[in-house]
């Protein structure tokens, strides 16, 4: 074991844990200010229940011994509870294999919480804790392990356990999660939104972000903790880790400015609802190809996924789906930008060692990555599609149009974002009193 | 010279904007104001502790009518703040002495 790269791993993975409430902040400030807390607590939801899950079975089902040899599912029981994990890690060996579960912890409870801004206000809680919890289960675990667990091999290069199908058999890159974290949760919540339907009076009454500079400082706080995602995912403090850290740097760089600029272009102005949502898919598109490209190649993949997001995030308005927060339009469609521009941008001089199409690599690494891509993409959107689809018609997912009038923070969690001034509201019962005692106040207090 | 005043729901404010200026009303002030009628308040918690808050948010329009087209401006105010729920508002008019449009200093119908 190496202490730098324990260390490194570690911290990375705190980095990490930053990026949901980051998120959340990115997500919240962006809903009308009824709504705040809901969104919030979607994300601080799968902190929760998935932090809990992958210590269960979730790691196991991941990164477990493979069932069948196939490549597509790790035992779930192999770790039941993260037993029988001390020592250091099979594959790197410098790092203990309890960092490198913690540090992939993380990405499991990120990306579930990022589907969540595609169903702003009309997510009724309980079943959405619901869907989060069978949604890691039954797509999240699986899907990394197609794409994160690798082979592990002996002195001689033979295979002595089998890992997942995509990251293997089909060789795709996927560094950090274009594919299992990006896509995959893209992909859910396309399928979310089209099992719950847009928002009562969308697109025309549904308010503006209510609280922009939150909205940059969640923004910030997921770049800052992207280092972490990516250069972390070197799982060693190297040289791989610091190539990566500067092409998840200039990435998310060159998506702002063509995220402005597409806006200074169509519209007129650029916007710092822009320049934070360019950030993001900034960083969505490196992630995947963050190992594989030189600095150059990482603007030239940040350029071209600021723009493109910048444009998909328009056609929900055509197409008429609200996906309210453009998961879709950010993270599905940065996810494909960056996991299959890995197949023209990767360069030998880069750790991965590949050379992409525009580096006489020819179309060969183009397909594997259309592969990896188109694979998550369908088994998200289906199987999600499903259980929202189940969820809505056992239990209802949906709120009714009562509580969404009202405002859903105060339908699901009987709590206000803002009081500016505190007319008209008194404490009924402090917390000592049971429920049902009206005149509480009265006896206790008075 | 009338002022009307409309007290309604936040959701219903795009429809009556709109019904008033089909009618050719060009002004209006509108507030975000919380108040108190038949409609039931809601309950917060904190920490357990349970608050109840008695005040719902509403929407107050005023606008100045002149006097010979109150009755039709008063009729497509209600009719586009209509929800059917508890919690639709109020209309009133009460009349006004006297406006002058700050800018011009012209008085009353040619003020408004």
């Amino acid at each position: 074991m190496n202490s730098g790269d324990t260390a490194w791993v570690l911290v990375c993975a705190a980095l990490v844990m930053l990026m949901t409430p980051g998120l959340a902040l990115f997500y919240g400030g962006m809903v009308r200010a009824r709504g705040v807390l809901n969104m919030l607590m979607m994300s601080l939801a799968s902190l929760g229940l998935v932090g809990v899950l992958w210590v269960l079975y979730g790691y196991s089902t991941a990164f477990g011994t493979d069932v069948g040899g196939v490549g597509l599912l790790g035992s779930p029981t192999e770790f039941f509870g993260m037993s029988r994990l001390v020592g250091a890690d099979a594959l790197s060996d410098t790092i203990p294999t309890f960092a490198f579960a913690a540090f992939q912890a993380m990405f499991a409870i990120l990306t579930v919480a990022l589907i969540s801004g595609a169903v702003a206000d009309r997510a009724r809680f309980g079943p959405w804790v619901l869907f989060a919890g069978l949604w890691a289960t039954l797509v999240y675990f699986p899907v990394a392990h197609w794409v994160f667990a690798f082979d592990e091999t002996n002195a001689a290069g033979e295979v002595t356990a089998v890992g997942g199908w995509i990251a293997n058999r089909v060789a795709a890159i996927d560094f950090a999660g274009g594919t299992a974290v990006h896509i995959n949760a893209g992909a859910a919540a396309l399928a979310l939104v089209l099992v719950l339907g847009p928002r009562t009076g969308w697109p025309r009454e549904t308010g503006k972000p209510h609280n922009l500079p939150l909205v940059v400082l969640g923004a910030g706080l997921l770049w800052f903790g992207w280092f972490g995602f990516n250069a972390g995912s070197a799982l060693s403090a190297g040289d791989t880790a610091a190539v990566v850290f500067l092409n998840t740097l200039v990435g998310a760089s060159a998506a702002m400015l063509a995220w402005l600029l597409v806006e200074r272009l169509r519209h007129g102005r650029p916007t710092t609802l822009g320049a934070a949502s360019g950030i993001v898919a900034g960083l969505v598109a490196i992630t995947p190809a963050c190992s594989a490209v030189t600095p150059l190649g990482a603007v030239a993949i940040g350029l071209v996924a600021g723009a493109c997001c910048a444009l998909a995030v328009e056609l929900k308005y055509r197409l008429r789906y609200d996906d309210s927060l453009d998961v879709v339009g950010v993270h599905l469609v940065g996810g494909l930008v960056g996991t299959l521009l890995v197949g023209f941008f990767a360069s030998e001089s880069a750790p991965e060692g590949v050379a992409g199409l525009f580096y006489g690599g020819g179309v060969d690494q183009l397909w594997r990555q259309t592969v990896g891509a188109v694979a998550v993409l369908a088994y998200s959107l289906v199987l999600s599609w499903f259980l929202a689809w189940v969820l809505q018609r056992t239990i209802g997912f949906r709120i009714d149009s009562r509580g969404e009038h009202a405002g859903i923070d105060e339908t699901e969690h009987a709590e206000t974002g803002y009081h500016f001034a505190d007319v008209g509201s008194t404490l009924r019962r402090p917390a000592t009193e049971e429920r049902g005692s009206t005149d509480a106040l009265e006896g206790s207090f008075r | 010279m009338k002022l009307l005043t409309a007290v309604v729901q936040q959701s219903r404010v795009e429809e009556v904007r709109a019904a008033l200026v089909s009618l050719g009303v060009r002004g209006m002030t509108i507030a975000e104001v919380r108040g108190c009628g038949r409609q039931q308040g809601h309950t917060e918690i904190y920490r357990g502790a349970e608050y109840t808050v008695d005040v719902v948010d509403k929407t107050r329009i005023d606008v100045l009518v002149d006097d010979a087209e109150i009755d039709e401006v008063v009729r497509a105010v209600v009719s586009a703040a209509r929800s059917g729920n508890v919690g639709d508002g109020k209309v009133w008019v009460t009349p006004v002495d006297s406006v002058v449009r700050v800018r011009t200093g012209e008085t009353d119908e040619r003020a408004v």
